[in-house]
């Protein structure tokens, strides 16, 4: 503190009689004055070591045979055999399927549309209407996925959904069963992404573009600029760098698909196309107590997951973007 | 404002026709799409109130033109939707409350300039938003602590989130460095700034990072399922699980819920959905300002 303001060296006494002698303490001299600061860190340490750091080191068991009797210690080394097992397993290709596709038809459907929208509400200019969709449409964000699937399972059931009834009206008697089709699955996770996340997504573009200095648009337009050169020069580069930084994120998080969200919309009948890594590591390991096994896949995921992430971010910073980290 | 009013009134001359059609088109999609988000849940509120007849015989209604509380009767009386109920708000209070406690004390001293050993820290927290152990080594680990089938196994493996700590830190670090010397000055030490001077002015971002770690306890229904196995602990989101996803398995093959005398499935489960949803709905209106708040904190990189 004193020795950010003063600037001057030697000794700065306070009115308490206190003496600071700045950047000549040690550490130690440091820690008993500022003892405080050290105590109330120290829950969350322990926290981050205990929740954090103790669970990457029982990453081990994933070079073991893990067994309950046994002990992390006790089981035997095993190497890299269970990521062998993982990879030459006929379940991995269909795995690495399936993540992929839902991601990509995330990144193709999903990640545009809170982009979209925000370019939308961006024309609006009565606030007051803004507001209410705003208000809105940032809702769904707020409730559990769980009620996301009620709502889904009670709109789109074959028995009395509203969703077959206008179905069969239409097409003379017949049903469409979206929950329990391998073919739909990923249309309908997608679809329940882009209903429950756009409108929230859109508060960080919303943010960027609240920046932007009105009297460019009042310049453009004294120039004669339509509508749609007004959105390609001034408020669309006004939204580039959010947008790289959220296509960072989405990139690094490719092979996060969300499994809270597809374990509650698989089934017997889709479980081809909606086993995903998420849902095959709780399968796997905890309900078939394949520990070792699982954890192999877990940290194939978060391996790939780091590197992408970080790659992203380089990629990121070649062009330009001044990236997350 | 007083500049976005003249823009527009500056632009209201020149609009073409054109651009009058774009306009009414921009605000037709937008209502279109605030009404997509909401119908759903008007449409389960309304059947939940209403009668069996009504719900087989009208596709879709928003007002229903009998109104019964017998859902929610049976809902209470047969589903126990009420333990349910209390068990996520205690799990929440307790949740929101200890992540609270632990965000803000791990994120006071990091936020200090001279705080010796910040950067270490700060590179410790960074790399657990990089990589993790985990499901299985958290859930083994859990195991080891004898946390299984307890609420602290929903609450202290989120204790912080690093998201949500550098949001904190972000704002402690805004306040003036000179309420720090002006106490220094009076005799008090770190603790006290913290408790008296700091906290107090920290409101807002308490009071938006609460609602994420509430948000997040209301909503959770993954970590209750890996780790908690006894019914009466169970959070609401477990039930309405089992009441709607389990339960329309079933429905759809062969049990008639009439000849076994049980209310209209349709109308309960709705009824489910409308009790799970309401609070976060109640407390939404009053929180909002603030959360809009803590995203674009921590959307601002430092």
């Amino acid at each position: 503190m004193a020795e950010k303001v003063t600037k001057q060296k030697g000794a700065i006494t306070l009115s308490n009689g206190q003496t600071f002698v700045p950047k000549k303490k040690s550490t130690w001299q440091y820690m008993v004055q500022h003892k405080w600061l050290y105590i109330l860190l120290l829950p969350g340490f322990i926290y981050f070591i205990m929740f954090r750091y103790i669970p990457m080191g029982g990453l081990v068991i994933a070079f073991k045979e893990y067994s309950p009797f046994k002990g992390i210690w006790g089981s035997p080394w095993v190497g890299f055999d269970q990521f062998a097992k993982f990879f030459s397993n006929n379940d991995f290709g269909r795995l690495l399927y399936n993540t992929l596709g839902i991601s990509l038809l995330q990144l193709v459907l999903y990640f545009p549309a809170p982009i979209i929208l925000s370019l939308f509400l961006n024309e609006v200019r009565h606030n007051g209407y803004k507001r209410v969709v705003q208000t809105l449409v940032y809702i769904p964000h707020f409730v559990s996925w769980v009620i996301v699937a009620s709502l889904t399972y009670q709109l789109f059931n074959v028995g009395d959904g509203i969703f077959n009834v206008i179905y069969k009206a239409i097409s003379g008697g017949q049903t469409f069963d979206i929950l329990q089709k391998s073919s739909t699955f990923w249309g309908l996770i997608v679809g329940q992404d882009i209903w429950r996340e756009t409108g929230y997504g859109t508060i960080v573009f919303l943010a960027a573009l609240a920046g932007v200095d009105q009297e460019l648009y009042e310049a453009a337009r004294v120039d004669g600029a339509g509508r749609w050169r007004l959105m390609w020069h001034i408020t669309l580069p006004a939204i580039r760098g959010t947008i790289i930084m959220m296509l960072i994120m989405r990139v690094g998080g490719i092979l996060n698909t969300g499994y809270e969200q597809i374990f509650l919309m698989r089934n017997d009948l889709n479980l081809v196309r909606a086993e995903v890594f998420d849902t095959y590591i709780y399968t796997k390991g905890i309900r078939a107590g394949q520990y070792s096994f699982s954890s192999a896949a877990g940290m194939f995921k978060s391996v790939v997951g780091m590197i992408l992430v970080l790659a992203s971010d380089k990629v990121a910073k070649l062009f330009g973007e001044s990236g997350l980290y | 404002m007083a500049r976005d009013h003249k823009v527009r009134e500056g632009a209201k001359v020149r609009k073409s026709t054109g651009d009058r059609i774009v306009d009414v088109i921009i605000y037709v999609v937008l209502g279109l799409i605030a009404l997509s988000t909401v119908l759903p849940f008007l449409y389960v509120f309304a059947g939940s109130f209403a009668t069996e007849k009504e719900l087989t015989e009208k596709a879709f209604f928003i007002i229903p033109s009998q109104w019964s509380i017998n859902a929610y009767r049976y809902a209470i009386e047969t589903a126990n939707i009420l333990r349910g109920l209390r068990n996520s708000i205690c799990i929440t209070v307790l949740g929101t409350v200890s992540c609270m406690v632990f965000s803000l004390t791990f994120a006071y001293p990091l936020s200090k300039g001279h705080f010796r050993g910040r950067n270490w820290l700060m590179n410790m927290v960074i790399f657990t938003m990089l990589f993790g152990g985990g499901m299985i080594p958290t859930y083994l680990v859990i195991q080891a602590y004898g946390l299984l089938d307890s609420w602290w196994a929903l609450v202290l493996p989120g204790a912080i989130s690093p998201f949500n700590m550098i949001i904190i830190k972000k704002f402690f670090q805004g306040l003036p460095v000179e309420l720090d010397e002006a106490s220094y000055m009076d005799g008090a030490n770190d603790l006290q700034i913290f408790t008296k001077v700091a906290l107090p002015l920290s409101k807002p971002v308490i009071a938006s990072v609460s609602l994420f770690y509430g948000v997040g306890f209301w909503n959770d229904y993954f970590n209750a399922m890996i780790y908690l196995s006894s019914p009466e602990k169970f959070p609401i989101q477990i039930q309405l699980r089992s009441i709607i996803l389990l339960s329309s398995k079933i429905a759809d093959t062969a049990l008639d819920y009439d000849m076994m005398g049980a209310p209209p499935d349709k109308a309960v489960k709705m009824a489910c959905t409308v009790i799970a949803t309401l609070p976060i709905l109640i407390v939404y209106p009053f929180v909002q300002k603030h959360f809009t708040k803590g995203v674009m904190v921590g959307a601002v990189k430092g």
